[in-house]
């Protein structure tokens, strides 16, 4: 490393002299400008967030009514608000279910398309098209699948009178799981497309080799495959947890989030665009979203920038 | 291994395997040609059903059941559901904040992207990571402080009914372009550092400005990068629907994916024309999927694929 820096410097010092001040006023605009509309509004938030979670804030005075409160929302949030528990669960659950069974799905049916046979296109623009409509109209979609009496589901089953009928999205017992092959409709197409793609840039005499050593097909991906698609597998697992953590949409058309759908991202709106708006209290439910997110966040950064910190 | 070995294996390997076990070959492709048409039309079928249950009027399905063959097949449906949600006025909405977004988007990336790949400072690393971790957060994280951001940024009275960015066009474009800068600065710079340095050195020795080798050297060769990022990005920005939930209040501003909320308010339990709204609001991405596929897929895989 040291011998590669060394034997480009003289070469950036060339350059740095070729720029003029007109060039260095240019560059700095082009890097200044988007930097600040980013860090205003993405990071400035965030790490505002974390501060304002140890006030408290109505909103309605200026900012000289915020009052420190020290750890009371955090507190508040563990013992006296009843819908936290229920929304970190729902939010564990759909998480655990996406990366035990949605993304796993979606590497499968990649693996089985990667084949190249006959209609591949055909099954894969099927598993592709949910991915390009928003979760907004996918809840809308599956509403009409799951509607009590005019549902197809239901009405396939036989079960559509006000007796017997199965209420998919109205019963707190299983709506959760109703949802979630909802979302999964969408999230293994997404997959699909990643790794297929990933798969297509294995090295095709990887596999010829450990054909050729009598590894069957299943050996072949788990020992040879999987493990070259490390960096592929890396943003997989971030692409999911993260999409797990953001959802919101979907339960929101539903019903708002609440009656067994309650997710950490519900409470944190409620707290803004609901009666009440409690700023310190909503951005503490914030920061938990966060410190979730950030480990995943801080693993992908590590893991693709890794060879440019050194 | 060299060249002719590389080309010759596979068919020797693949002649090899077939000749010993064709037919249960031929039994396993079958089995998976079942397996996958069977996915694949599970995976249509609601798509199928919304689009069926659309075409059908009310009248017939409340008589016959949803469940049915169908008596009469027509698109009234969609000419309600375009008329009383007042549909043009929302894709308006839509196409006024998306069409700025996205050039913006694109535009700023750009900067930031040719700055770092082009030039060697040193801070680059740190700057593609906060872009990168940036667009990552989950919205949520940022979105109450940025709710109060918005209430305090004044604007002029004349732009701004709200004197705020609050409830504006302007303030909904502005996030998706500090959100969205992120994934974009990620694919293009490492899009950008595959271009040979020899191009904008022999320019710069020829005395071409930073800006003239951005503007005529470099962007003209990242128009694949740009084209897969628009079709992209354009999906996602259509799509959004937390923004426009959060940072208006304005019903009658939202764009046509947040005021798909409305739809069950206007049609109440008409399940045929809840179908028919969806869907129509579906149709830009419909478009996207039928025409643009190839955009699409190349604008994700080119953020996984590290280059």
């Amino acid at each position: 490393m040291s011998v590669a820096a060394s034997a480009n410097k003289p070469r950036q010092d060339r350059r740095r002299r070729l720029l003029t001040r007109r060039d260095v006023l240019t560059l700095g605009l082009m890097l200044g400008i988007p930097t600040f509309i980013h860090v205003l509004l993405v990071w400035g938030p965030a790490l505002s967030s974390i501060a304002l979670s140890f006030t408290r804030w109505d909103g309605i005075g200026g900012l000289d009514t915020i009052e420190v409160i020290g750890t009371k929302n955090y507190r508040d949030i563990a013992t006296i608000y009843p819908p936290f528990y229920p929304a970190l669960r729902h939010n564990i659950y759909w998480l655990l279910f996406f990366i035990g069974v949605a993304t796993p799905a979606g590497m499968f049916m990649a693996v089985l398309l990667d084949k190249e046979i006959r209609f591949t296109r055909f099954y894969q623009g099927a598993l592709f098209l949910p991915v390009v409509l928003s979760l907004a109209i996918v809840g809308f979609i599956w509403q009409l699948m799951y509607a009590p009496e005019q549902g197809l589901i239901n009405n396939v089953l036989g079960r559509t009178s006000q007796a017997n009928f199965i209420d998919w999205l109205g019963d707190p017992s299983i709506n959760l799981r109703a949802v979630l092959v909802a979302a999964s409709w969408r999230h293994v197409g997404y997959i699909m497309i990643l790794y297929l793609a990933g798969l297509k840039s294995v090295d095709a005499s990887l596999r010829e080799a450990a054909a050729i050593d009598g590894a069957t097909e299943a050996q072949t991906f788990f020992r040879v495959v999987f493990p070259v698609l490390k960096p592929i597998n890396v943003v997989i697992l971030v692409v999911t947890v993260i999409e797990s953590l953001r959802a919101f949409d979907i339960v929101y058309v539903i019903n708002k989030g609440t009656n067994g759908l309650e997710l950490l991202s519900v409470l944190v709106t409620n707290n803004i665009i609901g009666e009440a708006s409690r700023i310190g209290f909503g951005s503490a439910l914030a920061v938990i979203l966060l410190i979730i997110s950030l480990g995943f966040i801080l693993y992908y950064l590590f893991q693709t920038f890794r060879k440019e910190m050194r | 291994m060299s060249v002719t070995e590389r080309l010759n294996r596979p068919a020797v390997t693949a002649g090899a395997a077939e000749a010993v076990r064709p037919q249960r070959k031929r039994g396993g492709r079958a089995l998976l040609h079942g397996f996958l048409g069977l996915t694949a039309l599970a995976w249509l079928l609601p798509l199928l059903w919304a689009f069926y249950t659309s075409l059908r009027p009310y009248a017939e399905t409340a008589r016959r059941g949803y469940l049915s063959l169908p008596g009469t097949l027509n698109f009234n449906n969609y000419a309600t559901a375009w008329r009383d949600a007042d549909l043009p006025h929302f894709y308006w909405n839509t196409l006024v904040i998306t069409v700025p977004a996205l050039v913006l988007t694109l535009l700023l990336a750009s900067f930031v992207a040719f700055g770092v790949s082009r030039f060697s400072f040193r801070f680059n690393v740190a700057l593609l990571m906060l872009f990168t971790a940036g667009n990552l957060l989950p919205q949520q994280v940022i979105i109450t402080p940025l709710y109060r951001l918005y209430l305090l940024i004044p604007l002029p009275e004349f732009i701004s009914d709200t004197g705020s960015l609050f409830d504006t066009y302007y303030g909904i474009i502005a996030i998706h372009v500090a959100f969205q800068m992120g994934f974009c600065v990620f694919v293009l710079s490492n899009y950008m550092r595959t271009l040979p340095n020899e191009l904008t050195e022999a320019a710069m020795v020829d005395g071409a400005s930073v800006w003239q080798q951005f503007w005529r050297i470099v962007m003209p060769l990242t128009r694949p990068a740009l084209a897969a990022l628009a079709t992209l990005q354009f999906t996602w920005i259509y799509n959004d629907f937390f923004w426009a939930l959060v940072l208006m209040k304005s019903g009658d501003r939202r764009p046509i994916t947040s005021a798909l909320n409305n739809l069950e308010g206007v049609f109440f339990t008409n399940n045929n024309l809840i179908a028919a709204g969806a869907l129509l609001a579906a149709v830009p991405t419909l478009i996207v999927f039928f025409s643009l596929q190839r955009q699409f897929v190349s604008g994700l895989t080119l953020g996984a694929n590290k280059g």
